[in-house]
């Protein structure tokens, strides 16, 4: 039991470590107060950062969950040829790690190689550069919709497959038609399902760092050193050497994130106890 | 069926309980009086648009680890150059910067085993003690988990960094290792699953019998408690593989990278003005990075779903 106790204590005590020493960080070795944060409440860089993820929160979250859910309903409809090969196929991206996922596209969006630069040539047309400042958010949302979209799905559809059959028919034999059946029993069964997806979309568009960071060397240009907070986080503490500024910028992305996070999940079930 | 046959038939139901009626008619003949599932082309077709979006990516990689530099600019990127090229890039992947790839993947390998195997020990001989013990000050440290699991990793990096700095432990493989050997969400998914598939009868008659703790926890809760220790090995397993912001922060030198770190390295090189074009060894080192792992996903369907589902339904 010892044991037990002990290697639950220790991953908690690391935690509760890590927290405290943030803490003493942001203050620095000479007490600094609240001043880091000042600054970074009062950052240009900083705002532009979090309104690029928030805007990338907005349309890319909800573009890829209505996908998410459509696949899922789809999946358990069992009106579907070869379900189990579209379900498989389209979690499959999800073990791709994110730096090969933006790799890979990052090389199909290219011009000189890419997929985009072969259908410029075979059409003979200008295709916009998704590289370009304009796109890059797009060509951004595409490769996170492409790695999540499965594993949401597979979040909605496990909620799905325990909705008791009776249920089903119950409603059949009341007459309800294949559209009132998923609003009135599978929307409402993915519901919970649909929080935790919507919760961990969150917290990935806050944090978005990989798949930028990843392009920025295919497109310098258009990503900058502070494309998203942790880029900037990344970027203040690596090339700058402002460390300081740099953990109180983490603790307010961290705060923000959970705060956004904790604020989804109160809404999602106060309207489950409605 | 007249109204009352049936009504004695649902008597008759109520006192021999429901299990027996379903098995009483046959599967068959009622899923097709209740339900008729037509399979749609329609719907089919709509899912076949987003498989051909989910494979696109995969296909052109396949596909494009089989050329060689030249022919990667001069030919169509979703068709094979006449020239087969894939084993002269996977030995060209091995070979260059002087096999580099290969101390990446045995890192990875290290980190994976040594990080995600004792995350997966941790979590489950943590879980197993919340789910079996009451001792003081457990609301507390349930809440303190529960906390942790909403705080994303990538936030807890740069602190963690700067930590490992002031100890003098980054640039090391410990300062990877360490911070993967905590996974709150596998202990939370351990113990749901302790809560549920360990009965206390069993744990106490054990006890009654004389078996320590120790021999418990080994030959009855362990063998229990197998599908969700699997399950959070896998998912431990893919997170320690595919990391990249962790090992990014913390490694500067090249022979500590793991394979995510390595291959965006050599895209950056790839870039620079005086480096060298070696595309088509990024394109079939992604491949040999995601090939162990697709397989590893197949092979263990069950499991990764079996854990979706506990994650997401109790979560």
């Amino acid at each position: 039991m010892v044991v037990f106790l002990f290697a639950l204590v220790a991953p908690v005590i690391y935690a509760s470590y890590l927290s405290v020493y943030q803490n003493k960080l942001v203050g620095g070795r000479s007490f600094a107060g609240l001043a880091n944060y000042t600054t970074a409440v009062l950052d240009p860089q900083f705002y532009a950062a979090l309104w690029r993820v928030t805007l990338f929160l907005l349309v890319q979250v909800p573009i890829m969950l209505a996908l998410s859910t459509i696949a899922a309903i789809a999946i358990d409809s069992a009106r579907l040829y070869f379900s189990a090969l579209f379900r498989i196929s389209l979690f499959l991206p999800y073990a791709v790690p994110s730096v090969i996922a933006a790799l890979m596209w990052g090389f199909m969006y290219g011009t000189d190689f890419g997929l985009v630069g072969n259908l410029n040539s075979f059409l003979g047309i200008r295709l916009p550069d998704p590289l370009s400042s304009n796109f890059v958010l797009i060509a951004l949302g595409n490769i996170s919709t492409w790695e999540f979209v499965g594993y949401n799905m597979l979040i909605l559809y496990a909620a799905l497959r325990i909705v008791p059959k009776d249920l089903y028919e119950a409603a059949e034999i009341d007459g309800a038609g294949t559209f009132q059946v998923i609003r009135s029993i599978k929307l409402p069964a993915m519901r919970p399902a649909f929080v935790v997806a919507l919760i961990f979309s969150v917290i990935g568009s806050f944090q978005l760092f990989n798949e930028p960071n990843v392009l920025k060397t295919l497109a310098p240009n258009t990503i900058s050193s502070n494309f998203t907070p942790n880029m900037y986080a990344y970027n203040l503490s690596f090339s700058g050497q402002q460390f300081n500024y740099s953990a109180s910028i983490a603790i307010v992305m961290g705060v923000i994130t959970m705060a956004v996070a904790y604020a989804v999940q109160v809404i999602g079930v106060r309207r489950e106890n409605r | 069926m007249s109204g009352n046959t049936q009504n004695k038939a649902v008597e008759h139901d109520m006192r021999i309980g429901r299990s027996k009626r379903a098995r009483a008619i046959p599967k068959k003949q009622l899923r097709k009086t209740t339900r008729t599932p037509r399979r749609s082309v329609l719907l089919t077709a709509v899912m076949c648009v987003m498989l051909v979006y989910s494979l696109i990516p995969l296909v052109w990689l396949v596909i494009n680890s089989t050329k060689t530099q030249p022919s990667l600019f001069s030919t169509f990127g979703l068709w094979f150059s006449g020239d087969f090229a894939l084993w002269d890039n996977i030995v060209g992947t091995f070979t260059y910067g002087g096999g580099e790839f290969g101390r990446w993947l045995l890192n990875t390998l290290l980190y994976v085993i040594v990080g995600a195997g004792g995350a997966t020990v941790l979590a489950t001989l943590a879980g197993y003690g919340l789910a079996c013990f009451t001792f003081p000050g457990k609301r507390a440290v349930l809440a303190i988990i529960l906390g942790t699991i909403a705080i994303p990793g990538t936030a807890l990096a740069v602190p963690t960094f700067l930590m490992f700095s002031a100890l003098g432990i980054t640039n090391s493989p410990w300062a990877v290792i360490i911070p993967s050997l905590i996974s709150p969400f596998g202990l939370y998914l351990i113990w749901t699953f302790a809560a549920d598939a360990l009965p206390v009868e069993l744990l106490e008659a054990a006890r009654i019998d004389g078996a320590g703790e120790f021999r418990i926890f080994r030959s009855i809760s362990l063998r229990l408690l197998m599908p969700g220790f699997v399950t959070v090995l896998l998912f431990t397993f893919v997170a320690t593989w595919n990391n990249y912001f962790l090992p990014l922060i913390m490694l500067s030198d090249p022979k500590w990278f793991p394979l995510t770190v390595g291959l965006n390295n050599w895209n950056e090189q790839a870039r620079s003005s005086g480096g060298h074009a070696i595309y088509n060894l990024i394109i079939t080192g992604s491949l040999l990075t995601i090939v162990p792992i697709v397989i590893m996903f197949l092979i263990m369907q069950r499991y990764w779903q079996s854990g979706l589902a506990a994650g997401s339904v109790k979560g």
